[in-house]
């Protein structure tokens, strides 16, 4: 069963910056890294890049990165940019 | 006039991208990625996020408007830089002021009174092209108009006006920047090829093409199979009428023709004058410094700027001044000359400059009568412009109407000047535009002025509405013992009492006759008892005209009720024609065909019905029988629906048993069905559960006891009772039925009814194979309806089920202690026969309208499956358990 080896809020304000901090914590993770983005109202292209990033390196190393609290709106960006599909949701 | 040619086409841009590069491959796929992403971006951005961005860019247009025409002439060399400025202004200014107020992020427009919401979605990625005509003012606009939608777009300026589209880009893009714009909303193509352009024009990821250029460009655009907004060419006629004020006129048509000389592609290309005018107009032409060329000039021009070849315009001309093209024509002109005229003898090959000429040349023609000015300019519309634009001065509404009527043209202007009058807002209120929708004319899919709606998906928020509903009846019904005395009270002159020959033989029609007011004329029109025939109904009308009668009294059951119907319908509005009333119809508010609403006559109907079942006497129905056809048609309106009824029981006295038992449950079947009905309301229930009650108690009695005074009085009201509810519910599928099998094998109605019913309350109670779209109903509710009746009923049951059968269960008894036979098979029909007969049954059952209000739709299958239970008999009528909700 997968373990929870990590948990991150997700800040808007400094979210780049988070989701390199999560990108670097992958190498010590099994299972899964769970990133709270119900603080996050809106994403910019520069965070979308950030996020392509870290689903790539997810991706190379076989954890999941689950999403939670994530809003309907960043979700339909998500899906329009094709990244939904390289992510795991959870409410 | 010189019949058109066909026009040359022009060259198609190829559509293949085979040969583009890898590198260049990335180059546009990180363009359309970067796109893509500012465009998803953009989704969260507000109404008030994008109308802060996009004020910021039409300012930063305003301000760079001139600097930008600059570069747009010292670049492309066409046109007029000062027109350039204006048109920059126009790009900004104009169309910020038509769309600052526009909603285009989320709810967009309401409709309260239609349940009706239109929100926006944005389209995404927009690859667009612009053209060299209007560069810098197509990009402004096109800016201003994707920010505003939300979306992000991709330039593709044609190749010899990059520099300046790309700095108008440059200036929006930095602007939208600034003020929140996501990063990558706008990109232009660094140089390009047409190969590039057919890449984008294909790439999944491009929602929407917007190309404004030539037509090689629009037609690639509409051939890459993606969604596409385009503008066709123009030849725009403009037609000089002799009401004209000539001074406007042509005043507004050298204006147009020299706005940035000529490059508009809604400017006027021929001018057709009428012969009353002709002078007159070339003279203020002349006087407003155009120069109008003679035959040999004419000609020299059209060899100078026509190629031979392709048939339109040299592309050296192209925006250029009218000095310019004399000079390269070989004329000579006054060095003020701001337009050349070319008088034309018609239009097509033979006479080359009455094409689209996009410099400050325009074609005249001398037309002797409206029809040929007309003609003319129909022919100049067709000859490359169609769809486009087309302008009229005139102040003959008359004139000005068949123009519009008659030219192909997006825009059809009036009284101004074609260029600047089609971008919108200055002379009119169309939608401002640099691109001009010509419509399937022109190749394109709107005629519109394209504008913020059309870079939109617009989605309809559509709520379930709650379609008002009806409870229509005579205004006045007089019911019980003696009633038929209230028709002292209406005043007549003249009388006709429409009954048939055994109403008549019993005294029926003195008890009528005493209640009518003395002074009254009285003529009584008997006819067969029997389904009103279309002859007897003419002769009744024939009777009707001759005694100008005020007043029909119909007495007696369904059949001389329907016939006096006809009669005032035909009788009042004799043109109506009985067949087409008849068309098919399923919701009697959305009909095709309506009802005569004008009358040459007038008469009140006064029904008194002599039957307790049909309730004629409150309904909007009528049947005629067309001996000559071999058919039976059906009229419905409420316009048919008597104005008085008289529920009198002494008429219902001396009915017979068998007359009594089938009348009763042809009225239990209207209420049974009006009950569980698609147009079942709480008006309609409410009389319906009240009819089903009274049949239930005094139908027995009044079949074993004639002569009940109550038990008649309640069954007579009863019929009416659930008449009132059938007329607004309408029937269902028991009724289809017993139609089809009553008029295959010769059975009564209310007959053929019972042997339907205890089957088809089981059938409606069960779990619909289909379902019929219901809008006034919450879910399925025919299974509850029945068992509130067998709570009414007082039968018992706990469950919904339970309750279903025991009403099925009293509704066969009711049969059985009427004596109705058990089964179809109990009437004499061999199986054989009842075989054979079958797919006549279930297609005449399933082309008869009343089961469209049923609650579930039948299948021919299932119609068969009835009547064939029918044709075994009660006793087997069973409700299929466990498919229904277990608690009531």
């Amino acid at each position: 069963m997968a373990m929870v080896a990590v948990w991150l809020k997700i800040d808007e304000e400094r979210m780049i910056q988070a989701l390199q901090e999560a990108g670097e914590k992958l190498d010590s993770v099994e299972g899964e890294v769970a990133l709270d983005f119900s603080s996050v109202r809106r994403i910019d292209p520069s965070a979308l890049r950030a996020m392509e990033e870290l689903a790539g390196i997810a991706n190379d190393k076989g954890v999941k990165v689950v999403l939670r609290g994530v809003s309907v709106d960043v979700y339909k960006v998500l899906k329009l940019v094709k990244l939904a599909s390289r992510f795991s949701f959870a409410s | 006039m010189i019949a058109t040619e066909a026009m040359p086409q022009r060259v198609q841009i190829p559509l293949a991208a085979e040969s583009l590069s890898e590198d260049r491959i990335a180059y546009l796929e990180r363009l359309v990625r970067q796109a893509r992403t500012a465009a998803a971006v953009f989704t969260q951005f507000t109404q008030e996020d994008v109308d802060r961005i996009v004020k910021a860019m039409v300012l930063a247009g305003l301000e760079q408007a001139q600097p930008l025409a600059r570069l747009a002439f010292e670049e492309t060399r066409l046109g007029v830089m000062e027109d350039k400025v204006i048109k920059n202004m126009v790009a900004t200014e104009f169309v910020y002021n038509y769309i600052k107020d526009k909603r285009t992020v989320g709810v967009i427009r309401e409709f309260p009174e239609r349940n009706l919401v239109e929100m926006a979605e944005p389209i995404g990625v927009i690859f667009s092209i612009t053209p060299i005509t209007n560069p810098t003012s197509t990009v402004l606009f096109k800016c201003i108009m994707a920010i505003k939608t939300r979306n992000a777009v991709i330039f593709s300026p044609h190749p010899n006006a990059w520099r300046c589209c790309s700095e108008a880009v440059r200036i929006m893009y930095e602007t939208a920047l600034k003020h929140g714009a996501p990063e990558g909303v706008f990109s232009c193509l660094e140089s390009h090829t047409l190969q590039d352009n057919a890449y984008l024009m294909r790439h999944k990821d491009v929602g929407l093409i917007d190309a404004t250029g030539g037509p090689g460009a629009v037609k690639a655009a509409y051939s890459s199979g993606k969604p596409a907004l385009g503008v066709g060419p123009g030849n725009t006629p403009v037609y000089l009428e002799k009401t004209a004020d000539l001074n406007t006129a042509v005043t507004d048509i050298i204006l147009s023709k020299t706005f940035d000389n000529g490059t508009i592609c809604a400017s006027e290309q021929t001018a057709v004058i009428d012969d009353e005018i002709y002078d007159l107009v070339l003279k203020k032409f002349e006087e407003l410094r155009a120069h109008i060329c003679n035959a040999k000039e004419t000609e020299l021009l059209a060899r100078a700027v026509i190629d031979p070849e392709t048939g339109f315009m040299q592309p050296t001309a192209v925006g250029q001044k009218a000095t310019d093209i004399a000079r390269l024509a070989g004329l000579s002109v006054k060095q003020d000359t701001k337009l050349l005229i070319a008088p034309i003898q018609g239009v097509g090959r033979e006479h080359p400059l009455s094409v689209e000429k996009l410099f400050p040349v325009l074609s005249v023609y001398r037309a002797k009568s409206v029809e040929e000015a007309l003609k003319v300019c129909i022919d100049v519309n067709h000859a490359g412009g169609l769809g486009h634009t087309a302008v009229i001065f005139s102040r003959n509404d008359e004139v000005i109407r068949k123009f519009g009527e008659v030219m192909n043209a997006g825009r059809i202007l009036v009284n101004s000047p074609g260029s600047v009058g089609a971008v919108g807002g200055v002379y009119n209120d169309l939608a401002p535009t640099f691109s001009f929708g010509c419509g399937t004319g022109g190749g394109n899919s709107t005629t519109d002025n394209v504008t913020i709606y059309h870079y939109l998906n617009i989605k309809r928020v559509a709520r379930r509405t709650q379609g008002h509903m009806w409870f229509r009846v005579p205004n006045q019904i007089y019911f019980n013992m003696n009633a038929v005395e209230n028709i002292r009270q209406f005043p007549s002159r003249s009388t006709i009492i429409v009954t048939n020959p055994a109403l008549e033989q019993i005294g029926h029609v003195d008890l009528v006759r005493r209640c009518i007011p003395e002074g009254t004329h009285v003529h009584v029109s008997v006819i067969p008892d029997a389904e009103p025939e279309v002859k007897v109904v003419m002769q009744g009308v024939e009777a009707l005209n001759f005694y100008k009668a005020d007043q029909i009294i119909a007495l007696g059951g369904g059949s001389v009720i329907d016939a006096a119907k006809i009669m005032k319908l035909k009788y009042e509005s004799p043109e109506a024609d009985l067949e087409e009333l008849a068309a098919p119809f399923l919701d009697l508010r959305k009909r095709v065909i309506q009802y005569p609403t004008e009358k040459i006559n007038r008469a009140r109907l006064i029904a008194i019905s002599t039957t307790s079942g049909t309730g004629s006497e409150v309904t909007p129905f009528a049947v005629l029988t067309d001996k000559e056809r071999g058919r039976k048609v059906t009229l419905a309106d409420y316009s048919l629906s008597p104005d008085v009824a008289i529920v009198d029981p002494q008429f219902v006295m001396s009915m017979p048993k068998g007359l009594t038992a089938d009348t009763g449950i042809d009225c239990l079947t209207h209420a049974l069905e009006a009950a569980v009905s698609s147009y079942a309301s709480a008006y309609t229930d409410s009389n319906a559960m009240q009819a089903i009650r009274m049949v239930f108690k005094y139908l027995p009695i009044a079949y074993e006891h004639p002569r009940d005074e109550e038990a008649r009085c309640m069954m007579h009201n009863a019929a009416c009772i659930a008449a009132m509810a059938f007329s607004n519910a309408s029937v269902g599928v028991n009724h289809a039925l017993a139609h089809a099998f009553g008029a295959r094998f010769g059975v009564a109605h209310g007959r053929a009814n019972a042997l339907m019913l205890p089957h088809v309350i089981a059938y409606n109670a069960s779990v619909p194979t289909k379902f019929l779209p219901s809008p006034y109903q919450k879910g399925y509710i025919a299974h509850k309806k029945y068992a509130t009746i067998a709570d009414l009923l007082g039968l018992g049951g706990h469950t919904i089920e339970e309750k279903v059968q025991n009403l099925v269960a009293a509704t066969e008894q009711l049969l059985d202690q009427l004596g109705f036979p058990r089964s179809i098979a109990d009437l004499g029909i061999s199986k054989e026969e009842f075989e054979r007969a079958m797919p006549d049954l279930t297609k005449l059952a399933f082309d008869d309208p009343s089961w469209r209000s049923n609650p579930r739709m039948p299948l021919m299958s299932e119609l068969a499956d009835l009547f064939w239970k029918a044709y075994q008999g009660r006793g087997g009528a069973k409700v299929a358990p466990g498919t229904q909700e277990q608690s009531a």
